[in-house]
Formats: C-alpha cells, sequence, structure tokens
C-alpha cells in the first residue's frame, strides 16, 4: 500500500498502539518488538526483508470416483509457483475466478497441506507442520476472508468472535479480553459498545470490518486478504480497502491481497503477481507492469479495467476480448498454459513451458513471446491457427504493438496485408479477418 | 470493484463507522436470534396451544399423585362396586363417567380409568423424553462426526444408520424384551423395562438424528468461518462443539420434539402388543389393549386413552411445526 500515507483517519488514530511512523513498519511497538534484539530468527523482520518465501508450491486436489474411491484425476489448483513477500509490503494476485488464487492464499496459511513445494515464514520451512506445530505461528500469520456472511458464526457475539484469537491462543492482553476487543472494535471503526450484538445485526460492511479486527487481534505480521471487499457493495469498497491501507501504516503490516481483477489491487499494491490456471504469468512492481506490462494474459487483464485517466478513455477500443473460456485445471493445456487464448502463440508455447524469469529488474514473467520486450523465441515465427483465430478479437492497435516484438506476428500481419493487395478470398477466416483489419 | 476505489483518497475520512445507514443501528438494542425466535413463536397461535398442551401434560405427569389424590381414586384401586355384577360391565352411562369417577371405571377390574390415564402420562412422557435423549446424543454425535470428517468414517456411520433405519425395529423390541430377565443392573419390574424401552427405542432413533446433524454439518462445515477458526489455530473440539455445534441446536430442538410423539406411539404400539411396561402399571398403550376385549360393549374405555394419545401427540407436532418455522422461516412451507 504505498499511496495514501497521509490521509489517515484522525478519529481513529488514538485507539491504536503507539507507532513507529510509516517509514518503519517492520518494527512496530507491539508487545514483541522487545524480542527483536540479536535473534537469528528475529519476531519482526526488517522492512523489505523476506518475510515469507514459496517455492514451487503445488495443491493438486484429487478427483476420486466409484465406489473404491479410487483417483481418477487431479485439479491442478496451484501448479508450481514461486514467489516471496516482502516485510512492510503488499503483494497483489490477480486472475480471473478459478485460477487458484484463493488455494494459493490457503496454502500459505497453511489452512491447506501443499501437495508440492515449499513455504517458509521468516525462514522457517512451515510445509508440512501439523495442526499443532502451526498453532503459534498463527498468531503471525493471519487471513481475511471473502464473504462477510460465512466467515462470522452466526451463534456468536462480536466480542467471543474478535475475542476467540485470544482464547484459541491462550494469551490475555492486558487489561484483559473484553477490553482489548473493544478497542479493536474502535480501531476498525466500529461502536465498541456493540459488543454483545450478533453478526446478524451489521451490515456487510461492517461484518468485514468485524473480520478485520479479529485477524488484527494478534498483532500478526502477514495478513492475507481473499478478496475482502468483493462481496461487498461498490459504495462500501473503498472504505473497507482505505481501513486496510491505513491500518498497515499504521501497524506496520505485510499484506497479500487477492483480487480477481486489477481495480481493487492497483492502488494499494507494490507489487502484483498474475495467476492464470495455477501458474504465475507475470510478476512486478506495480508501476512496471502498469507501465509495460510483458505477459499478454496481463495485457489483457488490463484492458479490462476500466481507464482512469480521462486522456485515455477513448481507448475503449484497445480492449482484449480473450477467446473462449479458461481451461480446465484438471488437464491444463501443454507448454504456455495461455496458449490456446494467445494471439502470439507459436509452436514453441505449444510444447515447452516458459520459465518465471526476471526479464527487467522487478519483473518477471514467463512468456516466449513478450510484450514490451525482446522475443525470447525469435526462431520461431509461425503462428498457430489458434492464435490467429485469437488475434480476431484484439483490436488493431493492439496487435500492430504485439507485433513489435513478435517476429511471427509480424509475419502474419504482413502477410494478411499481402493477400489483401492481391484481392484474394482467403481460405482463413483468420486471414480473411486480418485481411480486412489491413 | 470499480470505479470508487480510483479516487479513494477524496472519499470521507475512511474508518469513520461506515455509512449513516450503518451506523443508524446503533440505537436499536441487540437481539438475540433466540429472542427473534421466540418473537416468531408468539405469533403462532396453533404453536402456543400446541406447547400449552405439551406443559400441561408434563405437569399432570410430574404431579401425578396429586391430582389423582385430588380428583382421583389410587389407579390400582378395583372398584367392584362400580361394576355391574352381571356383565362386569361399568355402571352408568358412558362407561360410568361421573363426578367421582371422571373418566369412568374399567370393565372387569373397575379401576379408575381417570386415574390410570394420569399415571400412564408419566410412562408415556418419560420413555418418549429419555429415547429422544438416547436418539439425539447419539445422532448428534455420530452425526457431526460423519458430517465433518468425511471419507471412511462417514461411510461406516452411514451405512450404519441405513442398516438400522431398514432394521424392523419393533419385531426386534418384542423379542428382545421376551428373552431379556427381568431383574437387570438392579432394576427391578418396570424399571427394568423402562430402561430397556428407552435404550432401545433411543437406539433405533438416532440414525434419524444423525442423518439429519450429518447433513448439517456437511454443509456448514464450508463455512468460512469454520476455517477463520482454523486459521487461529483451533483444533477439532473446538471447531465441532464450539463452532458447529451452537449452530445445529436449532435443527436439533426441532427434530427432538417432532421425535417425542413418535417414540410415545412406539411405546403405546409396544405396550398395546404386551412388550411395553408390565402391568399393574398404568399405560396408554396397555390400556387401549384392555379396551379391546370389550370395545363392543364399553367403547368409553378406548376413547379415553384413544384420545388422550391422539391430543398429545398432535400437541407435539403442531408445536414442533412452529418452533422449525420460528427458528427456521426460510425452511418448510
Ligand atoms: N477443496 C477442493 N476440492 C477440489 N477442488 C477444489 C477445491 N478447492 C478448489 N478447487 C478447485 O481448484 C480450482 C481453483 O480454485 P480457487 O478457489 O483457488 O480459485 P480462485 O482463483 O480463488 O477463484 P475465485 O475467484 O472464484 O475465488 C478450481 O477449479 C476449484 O474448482
Ligand atoms: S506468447 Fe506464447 S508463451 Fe507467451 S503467453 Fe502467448 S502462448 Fe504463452
Ligand atoms: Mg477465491
Amino acid at each position: 500500500m504505498s499511496e495514501n500515507a497521509e490521509d489517515k483517519a484522525e478519529g481513529k488514530a488514538v485507539s491504536i498502539p503507539a507507532q513507529a511512523d510509516g517509514a518503519e513498519p517492520g518494527t512496530t511497538t507491539d508487545a514483541t518488538a522487545g524480542e527483536t534484539a540479536g535473534a537469528t530468527l528475529t519476531k519482526d523482520a526488517a522492512p523489505g526483508e523476506i518475510l515469507l518465501k514459496v517455492t514451487g508450491l503445488q495443491k493438486h486436489f484429487p478427483i476420486r470416483k466409484g465406489l473404491l474411491q479410487r483417483q481418477t484425476g487431479a485439479v491442478r489448483a496451484v501448479d508450481g509457483i514461486d514467489f516471496e513477500v516482502r516485510s512492510g509490503e503488499t503483494l497483489g494476485v490477480v486472475g480471473e475466478s478459478g485460477c487458484g488464487k484463493s488455494t494459493m492464499g490457503r496454502l500459505i496459511t497453511r489452512l491447506l497441506e501443499p501437495t508440492a513445494g515449499t513455504v517458509e515464514f521468516e525462514g522457517k520451512d512451515i510445509t508440512h507442520l501439523g495442526v499443532g506445530g502451526m498453532r503459534p505461528l498463527r498468531r503471525d500469520v493471519q487471513m481475511i476472508f471473502q464473504d462477510p456472511y460465512s466467515s462470522l458464526n452466526p451463534r456468536h457475539t462480536i466480542g467471543t468472535i474478535v475475542g476467540a484469537p485470544f482464547r484459541l491462543q491462550k494469551v490475555t492482553p492486558e487489561g484483559g479480553i473484553k477490553k482489548e476487543v473493544q478497542r479493536l472494535l474502535s480501531v476498525v471503526g466500529l461502536n465498541p459498545e456493540h459488543y454483545n450484538r450478533y453478526p446478524h445485526e451489521f451490515s456487510g460492511g461492517q461484518r468485514q470490518r468485524i473480520g478485520i479486527a479479529r485477524a488484527l487481534a494478534l498483532n500478526p505480521k502477514l495478513v492475507v486478504a481473499d478478496e475482502p471487499v468483493s462481496a461487498l457493495d461498490v459504495s462500501i469498497q473503498a472504505q473497507v480497502v482505505n481501513l486496510l491501507d491505513d491500518l498497515q501504516q499504521e501497524l506496520g503490516l505485510t499484506y497479500v491481497i487477492i483480487a480477481h481483477d486489477l481495480s481493487v489491487v492497483r492502488h494499494v499494491s507494490d507489487r502484483i503477481a498474475v495467476m492464470y490456471l495455477g501458474k504465475i504469468v507475470e510478476l512486478a512492481d506495480r508501476d512496471a507492469l502498469y507501465k509495460a506490462p510483458m505477459h499478454p494474459y496481463t495485457k489483457a487483464l488490463m484492458s479490462a479495467v476500466p481507464i482512469p485517466d480521462p486522456k485515455r478513455r477513448s481507448a475503449k477500443s484497445e480492449r482484449i476480448l480473450l477467446r473462449g473460456d479458461v481451461p480446465s485445471p484438471i488437464s491444463p493445456p501443454s507448454g504456455c498454459r495461455f496458449h490456446t487464448r494467445c494471439w502470439k502463440a507459436t509452436e514453441i508455447c505449444k510444447t515447452t513451458e516458459p520459465p518465471l524469469l526476471e526479464l527487467k529488474p522487478g519483473q518477471r514473467v514467463a512468456c516466449h513471446h513478450p510484450e514490451n520486450f525482446e522475443d525470447q523465441a525469435p526462431q520461431d515465427t509461425v503462428l498457430l491457427s489458434a492464435a490467429k483465430d485469437a488475434g480476431e478479437l484484439v483490436p488493431d492497435a493492439v496487435l500492430a504493438e504485439s507485433a513489435e516484438t513478435s517476429e511471427a506476428l509480424a509475419a502474419e500481419v504482413a502477410e494478411a496485408a499481402e493477400a489483401a493487395g492481391e484481392a484474394e478470398v482467403a481460405e482463413e477466416g483468420a486471414e480473411k479477418s486480418n485481411s480486412d483489419d489491413k | 470493484m470499480t470505479a470508487p476505489l480510483h479516487d479513494t483518497t477524496a472519499e470521507a475520512a475512511p474508518t469513520a463507522p461506515a455509512d449513516p445507514a450503518e451506523t443508524g443501528a446503533t440505537k436499536v438494542e441487540g437481539r438475540s436470534l433466540k429472542q427473534i425466535a421466540w418473537n416468531r413463536l408468539k405469533q403462532d397461535k396453533v404453536a402456543l396451544a400446541g406447547g400449552a398442551f405439551v406443559l400441561f401434560l408434563t405437569l399432570v405427569a410430574v404431579f401425578a399423585p396429586l391430582i389423582v389424590g385430588l380428583l382421583g381414586h389410587p389407579p390400582n384401586q378395583f372398584n367392584q362396586d362400580k361394576l355391574d355384577p352381571l356383565t362386569n360391565l361399568p355402571q352408568g352411562a358412558w362407561g360410568g363417567v361421573s363426578s367421582d369417577f371422571l373418566f369412568g371405571v374399567e370393565p372387569n377390574k373397575g379401576r379408575d380409568v381417570f386415574s390410570r390415564i394420569v399415571y400412564g402420562a408419566r410412562i408415556s412422557l418419560l420413555v418418549a423424553f429419555l429415547a429422544a435423549v438416547v436418539a439425539v446424543a447419539l445422532g448428534t454425535l455420530f452425526g457431526i462426526i460423519a458430517g465433518y470428517f468425511g471419507g471412511w468414517i462417514d461411510a461406516l456411520i452411514s451405512r450404519t444408520m441405513d442398516v438400522l433405519l431398514s432394521f424392523p425395529q419393533l419385531l426386534f423390541i418384542i423379542s428382545l424384551v421376551s428373552v431379556l430377565p427381568d431383574d437387570l443392573l438392579g432394576l427391578t419390574g418396570s424399571g427394568v423395562r423402562i430402561g430397556v424401552l428407552v435404550l432401545v427405542i433411543g437406539f433405533f432413533g438416532w440414525p434419524y438424528v444423525g442423518r439429519i446433524v450429518r447433513g448439517q454439518t456437511l454443509s456448514l462445515r464450508e463455512r468460512e468461518y469454520v476455517e477463520a477458526a482454523r486459521s487461529l489455530g483451533g483444533g477439532r473440539r473446538h471447531i465441532l462443539f464450539r463452532e458447529l455445534l451452537p449452530n445445529l441446536v436449532a435443527p436439533i430442538l426441532v427434530y427432538a420434539t417432532l421425535m417425542i410423539p413418535t417414540n410415545i406411539l412406539t411405546e403405546a404400539a409396544l405396550s398395546f402388543l404386551g412388550a411395553g411396561v408390565r402391568p399393574p402399571t398404568a399405560s396408554w398403550g396397555g390400556m387401549l389393549r384392555d379396551a379391546l376385549e370389550t370395545y363392543e360393549h364399553d367403547p368409553m374405555f378406548m376413547v379415553f386413552p384413544g384420545a388422550t394419545i391422539f391430543v398429545t401427540v398432535l400437541a407435539f407436532n403442531l408445536f414442533g411445526d412452529g418452533l422449525r418455522d420460528a427458528l427456521d422461516p426460510k425452511g418448510a412451507r
């Protein structure tokens, strides 16, 4: 959350424990700060240090059929991802529905057991810790859930819900649980008197605040928010996002914020990971990603976000429509998983999976023919026919831009132009449309 | 997720308590779901009438000696003088109904029908209630375990429930009762029979509760609050009994209320068939069986216990239905 450093809410800041200023978010002045000195496994990682590191993470959900429950296949919800989260930053994770974002969130909070790969938190391997082993770590990693209607137990009062972290972790805050819960309620902008109310008496936005209070109760270091505002009214979304932002400034939190489009994530994230079918296809600093997205899928996602800049609003025609549906994660496409919908796909895309490489400092991308960068497989000069079809839905301006970095696409565009010149009726639909375009 | 997020800085102090409409709720006093359900139940006059009768009957059963002392005669006292010496049928119209014998007297033995019905309520309600407790306890435990853990545990419990549900329980109980000794575990006489009835009716009843609890648990365990509890370090026991169970109380309560009348009928049927409590202990089903011998000449002796069973079962069912509607206005109807 790099923006909005100044717009703290006046009314509320008082109730937050004394804070180091926003510049050093890693060292909050909470009770835990005292332990920092000298320890190798520092309780608080310094800002910028790696807090969470994920390597080759996979989660396959087995599909079982029949009486004997034999495994007949697997949903490859998360299929080998690597990234790290640095202390004090906000990592945004975006991708279409079903691409494995929630699964990823539940893996790093260890609500799910990974199929393969490792998760390290503050240098400690937590990949296969059991319920007991995870318990102390639960204080440091918290989750905010998507659905405010199902994330609060309807039979518990707000006091019980927000106080649960203390009871489950067997910690007694100074001044007692009740007092601490009331303080937390005021921190998130709720009336502390509502302590004895039940969740059904609150609106969606208020419920999400309750969920946030619960997540913050134990002073976590990492907060994973799974689509924290997507179930809320548009008018409330900004308030909740701003609350998260403010809390980060004041408590020095590290966030992983999951969203299904870029509009929520763009204002609060320092870095953004774009997921497609269980893979990270691009991971970059926010500004770099917005200025020059390198993965075609990122580009498509970005074209779908309404552009706030009025100068560019005319560019509506640049919107990229993707052909077809997301393929099934049960049998994902070979090579690059995006090749069935990509307008730049060539043979190599079908056969070889592009590795996630840091092509520019702070920008990792998994693509053979990235945008805004030199072609990684220039020898491949023949477009797949699927790519030609996909190209039909891509605006000319985008195609032209893409052609600059792709021999194959350039050749295709040129060929189409030639065909148009000879005024021949092309047999292939793709060619035809391309010639029309010219 | 669109427009408003782009100019967040322009928004009003973001952490001020939400919007005015939301803060308006501050004034309203908090109401728990229990209170809401009670308010709904109060609107349902039919259910309230059922509940009132259930309450009345419970009091009658509890204070049976007192009531009989005031309004009747000892239940096992033979009042031969009230019988026609020739036919052994009650003297007077309507099976001997009089201000002295409110529901008349038994043919042949001359016992006070009112007293026997009042004492019979004790047996019926006790057996039905305790059997429901047994069924609910077993059903809740196994249902919640099957639903939460799934896999082979669920398969095992579910198959067991299927087997029990397809078991001819009446026949089983009759044969069981006929082979059991009269004295068991320090209990004697009626005590043994009551204990056996409670355990056996309860045991054959738990799969009904178990199925409902399992189904509910299956859907509840997907709720995010379960995941939230796990993410806070909550163990299985916490999740089963602190997070899930409170949400199962309503359906369990409703099912238990609807199960009691079924148990009353089962107990009556068993007593009717001679597998219930033993004579001379009064029971409604036993009275019906006795009435069978003379119903052509003295139909009233059949009408009183029959009507009592009918009204009691109806009252429980009406109350249970009302309770269900009050606790879950979306379900049913
Ligand atoms: N417990 C599970 N068992 C089997 N399959 C699962 C399970 N959880 C998720 N999946 C599958 O894994 C894939 C990824 O799911 P996931 O919930 O992570 O997606 P998502 O990106 O969060 O989507 P959304 O935006 O809809 O929340 C989906 O195909 C989903 O059907
Ligand atoms: S160009 Fe190839 S590698 Fe790159 S996204 Fe398209 S299909 Fe994947
Ligand atoms: Mg999700």
